[in-house]
């Protein structure tokens, strides 16, 4: 049961080799449904050969959102000469990020899908920094989070943010904590199987993220849930 | 049998580092400079505790300002929740005694550690590890956050104050799992010795597995080296491996599961036949060489990898697991 094409545990948790599995099908799907943003990358651990097996986690790295504009309910395109373009249509809600060539409005945001051997679930490592480089903080990156993911923080239980060294590149980075994690894995995936309560493996990050990448505004198109 | 394991385990909270504090030279702002503070620190505590024992003998001479501590050696940062104990194990590969550290009041260097707020941060993290290594054991941290706040707090106190009389007569209100196998020479009243077949009495319910939380510090050194003080200093933790997670304890029958087992479950390309250890289950500090593990040691012994890794584990760990 322990080959690559094994099913989620049922307790929502997954293993280190189903996590490199999982993230080549997200990042796979990603790059297929999502052609807005950027694709993700896996950045194998290559200096620390671990367990034999490949190791490493995804990165997302410099995407752009401008502060002023990130409230607006509004879908707009604008053309990005330099860098890259990020728009994203959202049909229900408008989670949407916007970019402009304004380089001193600019916020860039890097965020990293790390593996955590303890809880065994995936965890979203992220931290923005302004245009000259330096760090932002909580209170400024809050405000760039669409509105409805703060309260989402403030009030539910299992999406805490906290300061932490990123745990391979020794760097303070902010972490969506885990606790939790492998319960609403599990609601999700009781209610997408059709024969029993499992969830085959491609599909776990997309699951997690489409909950998780809310959080930190970034959507995933439906077309990915499939 | 008991008395053994309890005198390893005191001998283990005692254990102590002597420090040698010097004050930032671009700090000094009195005239003559200070002269170091000599503090002896616990090795499973951690830097920022000291510094009610250290700030006394540097206020007169502090740049006007607020506080923003931190420490260095030799110009490397610390970090300052590994415990102290695991710092000096794994950066001084000769011991250096006293250890040689200087502490900063001003520009906290925040693009590489993570802010410490005192007291406060260090219990959290305390506290945070506390839950990881429950999860770990026990697959869930209800044993941590079912504990009165009351008893948590005197739980962080004692570890604060190395009282282990306090420590172990809290643990039992933790509900943390235990380790056993038929090799480890605590004498456990409630679970039976493990023979085959039968289920193991711990509170995870397996079976024959158990998951025990370990860090792992790896210091690799691409230079052969005879002796300890020849190797080179670190400059940067990019140097240091650092793993955090947990080791499967195979309970097989007949077989011991030792620290060699341990260690090369966490870093299987380094099977050499030459290691010491010595142990904490939270913390290691390991120095390497090639494809060699040259030395591992744990609170500050270097241990012999055939030790049954059970024994390891209940007598050498953090208070944190």
């Amino acid at each position: 049961m322990d080959s690559a094409g094994e099913v989620v545990v049922n307790d929502g948790k997954i293993t280190h080799e189903g996590f490199t599995v999982a993230a080549r099908a997200f990042s796979d799907k990603w790059k297929r449904h999502n052609l807005s943003l950027p694709p993700w990358s896996w950045v194998p651990l290559i200096n620390r050969t671990l367990l034999k097996k490949e190791e490493g986690y995804l990165s997302l790295e410099k995407i752009i959102i401008l502060t002023s504009l990130e409230e607006s309910a509004e879908e707009e395109s604008l053309d990005v000469t330099a860098g890259w373009s990020e728009k994203e249509e959202a049909d229900d809600d408008h989670t949407v990020l916007v970019v402009q060539n304004v380089e001193d409005e600019a916020h860039y945001y890097d965020y990293h899908i790390v593996y955590s051997a303890s809880y065994m679930v995936p965890m979203l490592y992220f931290r923005g920094y302004s245009s000259d480089g330096k760090p932002l903080s909580l209170d400024v990156i809050k405000r760039d989070l669409p509105s409805s993911s703060v309260s989402l923080l403030l009030e539910s239980k299992w999406t805490f943010i906290t300061q932490e060294e990123h745990p391979y590149l020794n760097r303070p980075w902010f972490k969506l904590h885990p606790c939790g994690t492998e319960e609403w894995i599990k609601l999700l995936s009781e209610s997408s199987s059709l024969n029993d309560c499992r969830m085959p493996i491609e599909l776990y990050l997309v699951s997690w993220f489409s909950v998780v990448g809310q959080v930190v505004g970034l959507k995933i198109p439906h077309e990915m849930l499939i | 049998m008991a008395a053994n394991e309890e005198e390893a385990v005191k001998y283990v909270w005692e254990g102590a580092i002597p420090l040698q504090i010097h004050l930032h030279k671009s700090e000094v702002a009195s005239h003559p400079a200070p002269p170091p503070a000599l503090v002896l620190a616990p090795r499973i505590g951690y830097l920022p505790l000291l510094v009610p024992l250290i700030k006394p003998y540097f206020k007169d001479s502090l740049p006007p300002g607020e506080d923003s501590i931190w420490f260095d050696y030799k110009g490397f940062p610390l970090k300052w929740y590994i415990p102290t104990g695991v710092l000096f194990d794994l950066i001084c590969a000769e011991p250096e005694r006293p250890w040689n550290l200087t502490i900063h009041f001003r520009g906290y260097p925040s693009n590489v550690l993570i802010p410490c707020e005192g007291e406060d941060s260090v219990k959290w993290n305390f506290v945070n590890s506390l839950k990881e290594a429950a999860y770990i054991i026990n697959g869930n941290c209800k044993n941590v956050m079912n504990m009165s706040q009351s008893d948590q707090e005197d739980l962080w106190t004692s570890v604060m104050n190395g009282d282990l009389e306090s420590y172990t007569r809290l643990l039992p209100k933790l509900k943390m799992g235990n380790i056993e196998d038929e090799f480890s020479r605590k004498a456990n009243l409630s679970s039976p010795q493990s023979r085959q077949g039968g289920t193991e009495t711990d509170v995870a319910g397996q079976v024959k597995t158990a998951r025990i939380p370990v860090r792992l510090y790896v210091r690799s050194v691409n230079k052969d080296f005879e002796n300890l003080e020849d190797v080179p200093e670190i400059d940067t933790w990019d140097e240091i491996s650092y793993l955090n997670r947990p080791v499967e304890f195979l309970r097989e029958e007949g077989k011991c599961f030792t620290l060699r087992d341990a260690i090369e479950s966490l870093l299987p390309e380094y099977s050499g036949d030459r290691a010491q250890t010595s142990g904490e289950e939270e913390a290691d500090g390991s120095q390497e060489t090639r494809g060699e593990v040259k030395l591992v040691r744990i609170q500050g012994i270097e241990v012999r990898l055939e030790i049954p890794f059970s024994w390891v584990v209940n007598n050498l760990m953090n208070p944190e697991f």
